[in-house]
């Protein structure tokens, strides 16, 4: 298996990331890089641990060498995956504010404790960190609930200040969005299972309204939240991947929050190279807690609609002859 | 009876097994023997739609009108009332086929 990095690995482009990687199962990962690279989306480092974790240490490399790409890649955790240590002596900085490097986690217990820690690591206001708490909380918690992933989920933060926004990649290496809604939505192909998987009120535990402990909000809620602070959203899942675009600030009044994620400005894809797991990326803009609040009453608004549009169209017609 | 979730659940509510241990250790005994249940959300500043969802989707399915009367909530920030009342709408859209 190789995984290569480039300078265009943010979510604008992480298609074209995934598109050279080679997945086939070897039993070895090779990491590598084009030369002068300096920073690569969250997405593609959790991606990159999630298959080294798989694969094995023992049986990971990276082969870099860039020195600043070496450096950055050691802040981030990589190496920690690879049988090769850090080729470089740097002055290791203090990382909290800046990012959560590659972190693996495999229970609630674990999840709540990296929850509770996120606003001093990131140096956040408590009012600032609401939303990616809330963000995170959802995205750990289907892996760890729905993914049947043995190593849990792989998760990577970083922030960049001058734009308040955060850029997050979480990944698993577990069954996939398609065997997850298989056995109650049956979808046709990893890219309707993209599709399901962002509909509003789409679980993998029942046929339709969810139970006592799932609704199948969650993700619908999550790219909601993203769209509505303008910025990318991605999943990857079997050979397809889903892309929402950067909403247009030009336009007044908002985006407007869609049940099909199809009908959101993205793009699909149906040809990468096969995952069996599932890698979510997507870029926050942080907001303040009214902020938030506002975000989530429109989503609310936007969900009670669906459902009952969903409901209009179950009624069965009847035939007149 | 009046709930105090942040001492199990932290100042943000995210893990659903404690929501789910909540649910059916207290509010669930609680309306069965026709009690006010209190869920004071004091010292949170959050939660999911999944915590939410696990804390009160099974108790309002089951004692619908008795739900909405007896089960109060208390302390909540401007997000958490936003999350709970997602959830409830939901819930009763679907309640209603």
């Amino acid at each position: 298996m190789k995984i290569l990095f480039s300078n265009l690995d943010q979510l604008k482009s992480i298609n074209y990331f995934l598109s050279l990687n080679k997945l086939s199962n070897s039993g070895k990962l090779e990491i590598s890089s084009k030369n002068n690279w300096a920073y690569v989306h969250p997405a593609c480092l959790a991606f990159t641990a999630a298959i080294a974790e798989e694969v094995g240490k023992e049986n990971t490399t990276i082969n870099i060498d860039d020195e600043q790409a070496i450096i950055y890649l050691d802040r981030m955790g990589l190496y920690k995956y690879a049988s090769n240590s850090c080729p470089v002596k740097y002055d290791k900085h203090e990382e909290s504010g800046r990012l959560i490097p590659i972190t693996q986690l495999k229970t609630d217990a674990e999840q709540s404790k990296f929850i509770a820690d996120l606003h001093p690591i990131l140096h956040l206001s408590p009012e600032k960190s609401e939303t990616i708490k809330y963000v995170l909380g959802e995205l750990i918690r289907n892996v760890i609930e729905h993914s049947n992933a043995k190593n849990g989920a792989f998760v990577a933060v970083q922030y960049t200040a001058s734009k308040d926004k955060l850029s997050i990649g979480i990944c698993d290496t577990g069954i996939g969005l398609r065997a997850s809604l298989e056995k109650y939505h049956n979808p046709i192909d990893d890219l309707d299972a993209i599709r399901l998987a962002l509909m509003p009120g789409v679980s993998g535990t029942a046929y339709h309204g969810g139970t006592g402990d799932n609704a199948g909000a969650g993700l619908y809620i999550v790219k909601s939240i993203v769209k509505t602070t303008r910025n990318y959203f991605f999943v990857y899942s079997g050979n397809a991947a889903y892309k929402m675009h950067k909403f247009d600030k030009r336009v007044k009044h908002g985006p407007r929050l869609n049940e099909n994620p199809f009908a959101d400005k993205c793009s699909t894809y149906d040809d990468l190279p096969s995952f069996g797991g599932t890698l979510i990326g997507l870029d926050l803009t942080l907001t303040d807690t009214e902020r938030f609040s506002e975000i989530l009453e429109r989503i609310k608004i936007a969900y009670s609609k669906a459902i009952r549009e969903r409901k209009k169209t179950k009624y069965k017609e009847i035939k007149f002859i | 009876m009046n709930i105090v979730l942040s001492k199990e659940a932290g100042n943000f509510g995210e893990n659903k097994d404690i929501a789910r241990k909540i649910r059916i250790k207290q509010i669930m005994p609680a309306l069965v023997d026709g009690k006010e249940v209190i869920l004071d959300f004091k010292k949170m500043t959050g939660a999911t739609q999944s915590f939410i969802h696990a804390l009160i989707v099974s108790p309002m399915r089951e004692f619908n009108d008795v739900f909405f009367e007896k089960v109060k909530f208390k302390n909540c920030s401007p997000t958490i009332q936003q999350v709970i009342k997602i959830v409830s709408e939901y819930t009763q859209e679907g309640m209603e086929e």
